[in-house]
């Protein structure tokens, strides 16, 4: 019965979702890094990356990440390749928790995201400001770094809701 | 301690190298490529140079398409608070456009004699003007910028002024054959000389990444006249990339040192893409 139900068009659509958000949100206009908030933003690349890397990573290709680094780089105007590369050590922090990890934990995982997401954005720092040259705002790194690590409880529900539909349209 | 040790070098080394059944590129391999893409960007190249403005040229125009349900949101969300705003609006201007007449008589009456005056001195200011479309302005908490829909076909070059109105927005810093990326006045990187009326000081407005601007390589006891007054910042020409008098910003006595631009950066539709050319007519 169940078979009867499953609707190939929904399994593709919901196998390729994390992709198609992943891309969405670098394209699109609106970004969650810059809701021109004062004193607030969080980076949801990051956590989507993060999630779907450590959880499901055949619905998040490593290819598919570097292209949208690339893309974000020209979006919001730096030089192309340095969000790539953050993006892809986000993947090798992901892939070392997943290959010493033999049950998931969420607070390891949560941890885990602090002490990634200070080292990527300190990486990302050091290339745009001593580097590249480009002057930027500390303060607003830090503050993107910790709310970033404190949304990752709401988006890892979300996610989990998402990656439980996808591995049951698969499953079916 | 030698297992754990080989435990964490097999745990890296799948980490990085081991490919899973959907992966066609190890990590290594994307991390070479990203950090030799990286590398490749800082050469200035013409092949590079090609390749970067191809990139950018597809991402932008992706990036406009993507974006248009979005935009369509905004401006439907902007049309309605405008409507509901209408009558309180309609008294404000009524009274706005009462002053600017008289304000008008005289600035027309200024206008001719600065002409006369710059003809006495055999100088003349020419400029050209480009209108273009905003097509991204997607702001990042680090940069500050648009990209328009004007580049190198329709001589745009770096360094142009991208003016709102009759305010001035930014200045062009990255030209590709169809579209270019200006920067705004209020990001960290934006350094424009300018002089503040009515004090005719000198001073270099600088952007902080929020909604406002700093002065800065100005006079020391600069602090103690802005309590004076308001106080107007305008271009002062210096540097030959700008004409002097457009207007920037305003600081307000109670503000005391920071500048709030004219425009509206979030709200840019249209710009101008202007270029002057300072000086006598031979």
């Amino acid at each position: 019965m169940s078979s009867l139900n499953k609707s190939p068009f929904l399994q593709i659509f919901l196998s390729y979702l994390p992709l198609l958000i992943l891309l969405f949100s670098v394209f699109n206009e609106f970004d969650f890094n810059y809701l021109n908030l004062d004193y607030f933003s969080f980076n949801f690349v990051h956590l989507l990356i993060f999630y779907w890397t450590l959880r499901n990573p055949d619905y998040l290709g490593y290819l598919s990440i570097f292209f949208a680094g690339i893309i974000n780089d020209v979006v919001i105007g730096i030089p192309i390749g340095i969000s790539s590369f953050c993006y892809l050590l986000l993947c090798s922090v992901t892939a070392y928790i997943r290959n010493i990890t033999l049950t998931p934990n969420f607070i390891k995982d949560w941890i885990s995201l602090l002490f990634t997401i200070l080292l990527i954005n300190s990486i990302q720092v050091i290339i745009l400001d001593l580097i590249f040259l480009i002057q930027i705002d500390y303060m607003s790194y830090l503050i993107n770094s910790g709310f970033t690590f404190l949304f990752y409880p709401i988006f890892f529900l979300i996610f989990n809701f998402l990656n439980e539909k996808i591995s049951k349209q698969s499953n079916d | 301690m030698a297992t754990g040790r080989d435990d964490f070098v097999i745990a890296i080394r799948s980490a990085f190298l081991k490919k899973k059944d959907k992966q066609k590129f190890s990590l290594l391999t994307l991390i070479f490529l990203s950090i030799f893409v990286i590398i490749l960007s800082n050469f200035n190249l013409k092949v590079i140079n090609v390749i970067k403005s191809s990139i950018n040229e597809v991402i932008y125009r992706s990036s406009f398409f993507i974006s248009i349900p979005e935009n369509y949101l905004k401006n439907l969300k902007r049309n309605f608070d405008d409507h509901m705003s209408l009558y309180e609006g309609y008294n404000k201007t009524k009274n706005e456009l009462e002053k600017l007449k008289q304000k008008k008589l005289i600035d027309d009456f200024l206008k001719i004699e600065n002409a006369k005056l710059r003809s006495l001195i055999d100088e003349n200011i020419k400029s050209n003007e480009i209108f273009a479309k905003v097509l991204i302005d997607k702001e990042s908490p680090y940069l500050k910028s648009i990209v328009l829909n004007k580049g190198s076909r329709e001589n745009v070059k770096i360094g142009m002024a991208i003016i709102d109105g009759v305010y001035l927005v930014g200045q062009v810093i990255e030209v590709n054959y169809t579209n270019s990326r200006a920067l705004l006045l209020s990001d960290l990187n934006s350094k424009i000389p300018s002089v503040l009326e009515p004090f005719d000081i000198q001073a270099v407005i600088s952007g902080t990444g929020g909604n406002f601007g700093i002065i800065e390589h100005t006079q020391n006891e600069y602090e103690k006249k802005l309590d004076e007054s308001d106080v107007i910042a305008y271009t002062s020409g210096l540097g030959g990339l700008f004409k002097p008098g457009i207007p920037i910003g305003k600081i307000s006595k109670e503000k005391s040192g920071k500048i709030n631009f004219f425009s509206d950066f979030t709200q840019l539709n249209y710009v101008k893409i202007t270029s002057y050319k300072i000086g006598s007519d031979e």
